[in-house]
């Protein structure tokens, strides 16, 4: 038995527009969710309970469907809607859908958790509603909350991975196709696989770059 | 329900805030009964009572940070809470508004954490009082130097002593240049050898002519600054005197046993 990497360098233009796309793909999708997270704080925070509750509830039932499902139902489901979409926009839609909500929780508990003299102090300067949030509150929410969010970037990353099974060019579509085209199954997908890791790497290498930021803000 | 006009003293000047029957409860729980008083200019005031008297509600009620459940505040012939001149309630906007008129220091120290020094001192009088950034930073430097913190501008909270956290949320309420500040216990979560620091900012404050309101269990301070001592129990005002005559000759037996207790604590 000998692997033949030649093989899989020989479609190492593949892999890279295979590994281009998962990035963008992720990045537009985490970026975007990450402000409906954030605008998803307004209605959770809300002081009427009509707004406030089916929020939550909208919130936890995203939270609760697998990334495959979602995708499915926005790939297969909406259509019957009368919403058809292509593959690249369901993968963006898809994630933004299933990350969103776990910002908006994320961020919603690192909120509750942030002291309360915080936000009285800036009620007693005057601050009150969306630039309370936006100069006191959300600063302080994603300082601390940044290595959650890193960790759920990556869980993205790692979902991603089902976005092959609705057709879209990312990295484990690639992977499939190679070694369907050349039969070498393991060193194409332990290729994938090394690249999703080096992707996770980054990640958690800006994450730290973070954490420092946190340990010197500390608590006032 | 709100009355239109402050109820005044014509033979004296306006209070910067008067308090009329005002009361305080918690579900049940009355914390704070039938409340009168009037803070008058230049006033150094200072809140006397045991913990859990009600001097922080109170407090927290003149600026409505905690809405009183009956009685009104009023702000230099505004009622707080209140539409001008109306009697619905005011917008969270409006609150907000009246609520830069107020300074407020508190026990926690409270500064902004993701925020250095300076741009705690400069944060709402830009963005809340929309006031130009060049004047304000001018100011904000001015009153940290006079706080003793030239040298943190750029510093984080974390970095500082709870002694320099508390001048400077001292800066931040003065750069807000309300008409009377409120300060909640200023010194009592401070290492003892740092409360000396703190206190004699406020009282170059007073000595200066600040309108303040202290809730405090430094006695000694009180005797010195306070131009009157005002003694809290179970939620309603049992005194209020001038300091010599306070701990001299408390007139009632609560404010007696508080002191002796006080002095009692204190002695050993
Ligand atoms: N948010 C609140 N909810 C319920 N009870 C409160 C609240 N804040 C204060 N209290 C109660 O009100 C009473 C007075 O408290 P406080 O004003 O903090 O007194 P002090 O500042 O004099 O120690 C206490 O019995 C306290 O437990
Ligand atoms: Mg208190």
């Amino acid at each position: 038995m000998s692997l033949r990497f030649d093989l899989i360098w020989e479609q190492a233009p593949a892999f890279l527009s295979g590994l281009w796309n998962t990035v963008w793909i992720c990045a537009i999708g985490i970026s975007l969710s990450l402000i409906l997270g954030i605008l998803l704080l307004l209605p959770l925070f809300s002081h009427h309970k009509v707004v406030r509750l089916p929020t939550k509830l909208l919130v936890e039932a995203a939270r609760a469907i697998p990334f495959l499902m979602l995708a499915y139902l926005v790939y297969y489901g909406l259509p019957s809607l009368g919403l058809t979409l292509d593959s690249w926009s369901t993968a963006i839609l898809t994630i933004v859908i299933y990350n969103a909500a776990y910002v908006a929780d994320i961020l919603r508990s690192a909120w509750v958790n942030l002291p309360k003299g915080q936000t009285e102090a800036a009620r007693a300067c005057g601050f009150t509603g969306v630039q309370l949030l936006r100069r006191i509150v959300l600063p302080q929410i994603l300082i601390a909350a940044a290595p959650i969010l890193g960790n759920q970037a990556i869980q993205v990353i790692r979902d991603s991975s089902f976005l092959a099974i609705i057709t879209v060019p990312e990295l484990t579509f690639t992977a499939k196709a190679v070694q369907a085209d050349s039969f070498v199954p393991f060193e194409s997908f332990i290729t994938a696989a090394l690249l999703y890791w080096v992707l996770c790497l980054l990640i958690e290498f800006g994450v730290q770059r973070l954490e420092w930021v946190r340990n010197f803000y500390g608590k006032a | 329900m709100a009355k239109l006009e402050q109820p005044i003293d014509a033979a004296q000047p306006l209070p910067v805030i008067q308090v009329v029957g005002l009361s305080k409860c918690f579900g049940s729980h009355p914390v704070l009964t039938d409340i009168n008083l009037a803070i008058m200019p230049s006033e150094t005031v200072c809140l006397l009572g045991p913990s859990g008297s009600g001097k922080s509600t109170l407090l927290r009620c003149m600026n409505w940070l905690e809405r009183p459940s009956s009685g009104e505040v009023w702000l230099h012939g505004t009622q707080m809470g209140y539409q001008a001149g109306r009697k619905r309630l005011a917008s969270e906007a409006e609150l907000a508004k009246m609520r830069t008129r107020i300074g407020m220091v508190f026990q926690q120290f409270n500064l902004w954490s993701h925020l250095t020094v300076l741009q705690n001192v400069i944060e709402a009088p830009i963005h809340v009082q929309k006031r130009p950034k060049a004047e304000v930073v001018a100011e904000a430097e001015h009153l940290l130097a006079k706080v003793g913190l030239h040298n943190k501008l750029q510093a984080y909270p974390s970095q500082l002593s709870g002694g320099q956290k508390q001048r400077v949320a001292i800066a931040r309420a003065l750069a807000m240049k309300s008409d009377v500040i409120l300060l909640d216990e200023p010194t009592s979560s401070l290492d003892p050898e740092l409360v000396g620091e703190v206190l004699a900012v406020i009282q170059d404050l007073a000595q200066a002519g600040m309108t303040l309101v202290i809730a405090t269990h430094e006695m000694k301070f009180a005797e010195e600054v306070a131009s009157r001592v005002i003694f809290l129990d179970q939620g309603r005002i049992v005194e209020s005197s001038d300091p010599k005559t306070f701990f001299a000759q408390p007139e009632t037996a609560r404010a007696r046993q508080f002191l002796e207790r006080y002095i009692h604590v204190g002695a050993i």
